[in-house]
């Protein structure tokens, strides 16, 4: 029993940094329709910026952790300015194929400023653990849910309710429309932008707290299960891409607990499979009906 | 039909026609040679119209004659290849579609193109988008939907959909409207963005005779309250005719006549262009 609500605190942790950067995926793949392949390195640009800032600068963590959510939004812009702006009317294939490249870029830029070897993430969270009935919850996985919790509401509440959430859903159903209204579609996916990947660097933040180590290919692994996890929930939908996150993290640490350390990503690649043959739309997608 | 309006045409400077009522007045929108070539085909040329401050104003022509391009040119949704538009005076050049429209010029669409997964007071939050003033920080400290500015836009919006008996359907999703409902919806939510001239194309389209003549009445209303332009595909020569003070006749991207509804249904050339000619069908 303990081990169950041991690998169940795990496994939501886990999955709310899923779904942290899953809602990248799912916010850009919604307003602008493409796959940003990029979004998965933006967290390990933002892993890097905490050991930057704070092991190597010696800033306060606090400002460090400030700091790697303005640079990653900052580069969020950035690269869709630079590398996807230019091919708004381009073939999406086109897109892809330059959002894996600048993945690439990312990573070996890192690669170049900080070097081959594994960086130890500085420890920026510091609470103590808690035990209870005999469970351990670190204090970074408690952290790790209840900010991750905080930022899904206030997220939500951001779409739903304000004026630049009502910009951003309106652009996502149509774009010329919305650009009819006096919304500037532009800016709206600039900051659509700007917001996943902050969302990242938050995600890369308690993913180096958590996992301590950071290479340049940090981000690679955690942005492809987030990116299955975009597509589970169902890809454009934001609920879609919380839940997706969670169970997929829920699914990995039991995998691993129960069956094999081995096999958790095969079976975490293989419900992907399982659902896309049982409803391809996914969790909470809707059918995409063709305009005619 | 009996055309029973208000206002007479009268000659403004530079000989196009607007009414008398508008003559003193600085004319909401100035074409002048407007055209268009998509690769080697002009899809619209040497287009040039005045619109009165107040006018309601028809655009007809047979299918394919170039009155959506016409519309798309306004809003630069096109850019257009020759001539320029001044919309209350300022050059719409180089603008995007966006600062066009906030410049004063709004629109519906042949096909409706609501937000229908948004709930129909939203659709018209978002056209008032622009003229609200809401930062990021001062919504997070008033609470996310809780601004002031938020308040004005909520309380804005229910008037509008008053206006068109429309209020209790303020929460209903708008893909979930009845088709009338949206047409409507689609007109309050172009009102929305506080234009100085609304293109309206084929708001009639699908709708029976009883539902025409209550969206004529409609019309007429949004010009006395909001005293604002309105420019108007149609189809249906019995709202044209009824409602329009101006018409322009567009035949293959040219402009063949203007002038008032009676001038236009005696027009000989225009009776051409829609039933072809008296002596080519004889024979």
């Amino acid at each position: 029993m303990t081990t169950f609500i041991q690998t169940l605190i795990d496994g939501l942790s886990l999955g709310s940094i899923y779904a942290l950067i899953a809602l990248g995926y799912t916010m850009v793949y919604g307003i602008a329709k493409m796959l940003n392949f990029a979004h998965g390195d933006v967290i390990m640009v933002g892993a890097y910026a905490v050991i930057a800032s704070v092991s190597m600068a010696s800033l306060p963590p606090v400002v460090g952790l400030i700091l790697s959510v303005v640079i990653c939004a900052a580069l969020g812009i950035l690269i869709e300015f630079l590398a996807y702006k230019p091919l708004r009317k381009s073939p999406s294939l086109a897109v892809l194929i330059t959002a894996i490249g600048v993945s690439y870029l990312l990573q070996n830029l890192a690669l170049l400023i900080f070097g081959s070897e594994q960086l130890s993430f500085p420890q920026v969270i510091n609470l103590p653990d808690f035990a209870f009935a005999g469970v351990q919850i670190k204090g970074v996985t408690l952290a790790t849910l209840v900010i991750t919790a905080v930022i899904m509401i206030a997220l939500t509440l951001f779409i739903k309710t304000t004026k630049l959430g009502k910009a951003m859903r309106a652009s996502s159903e149509d774009k010329d429309a919305a650009e009819l209204m006096g919304i500037s579609v532009n800016r709206t996916i600039s900051i659509t932008f700007a917001i996943g990947s902050a969302l990242a660097a938050i995600a890369g933040i308690f993913y180096g707290a958590s996992y301590v180590y950071i290479k340049p290919t940090t981000g690679a692994m955690p942005g492809i299960k987030a990116f299955t996890a975009a597509v589970f929930g169902g890809i454009g939908s934001i609920p879609g891409a919380m839940l997706g996150g969670i169970i997929l993290g829920i699914i990995e640490k039991f995998s691993q607990a129960y069956i094999s350390t081995l096999w958790a990503d095969a079976i975490v690649f293989g419900v992907l499979v399982l659902m896309l043959v049982i409803k391809p739309t996914g969790l909470l997608g809707k059918d995409i009906k063709e305009k005619v | 039909m009996e055309n029973n309006n208000s206002s007479k045409l009268v000659p403004y400077p530079s000989n196009a026609l607007v009414t008398e009522r508008d003559l003193h007045k600085p004319p909401v929108l100035e074409v002048n040679h407007l055209g268009i070539d998509f690769g080697g085909l002009t899809a619209v040329d040497d287009f040039s119209i005045i619109i009165g401050r107040t006018e309601i104003a028809g655009l007809i022509g047979p299918n394919g004659a170039g009155k959506t391009t016409v519309f798309n040119l306004l809003t630069n949704v096109y850019k257009p290849t020759r001539g320029n538009i001044l919309l209350n005076g300022y050059s719409t050049s180089g603008k995007t579609t966006a600062q066009v429209n906030r410049m004063g010029i709004a629109r519906t669409f042949q096909n409706i193109r609501l937000f229908s997964k948004m709930s129909v007071i939203d659709n018209v939050k978002v056209g008032m988008h622009m003229s609200v003033k809401e930062n990021f920080l001062s919504s997070l400290s008033h609470g996310f939907g809780y601004s002031k500015a938020e308040k004005i836009a909520n309380e804005r919006a229910l008037e509008l959909l008053d206006f068109f008996s429309m209020a209790d359907l303020a929460k209903a999703q708008a893909g979930s409207l009845p088709y009338g409902a949206q047409r409507r919806l689609e007109i309050i939510r172009a009102l929305a963005t506080n234009p100085s001239i609304v293109l309206l194309d084929e708001p009639a389209a699908g709708m029976n005779p009883s539902e025409t003549a209550e969206l004529m009445e409609n019309i007429r209303r949004i010009r006395d309250t909001f005293n604002i332009a309105i420019m108007l595909i149609e189809h249906d020569m019995s709202l044209v005719m009824g409602i329009c003070e101006g018409i322009c006749v567009l035949n293959y991207g040219k402009i063949i006549a203007k002038g008032s509804p009676d001038e236009i249904k005696k027009n000989p050339t225009v009776i051409e262009a829609y039933l072809g000619k008296k002596k080519e069908a004889q024979d």
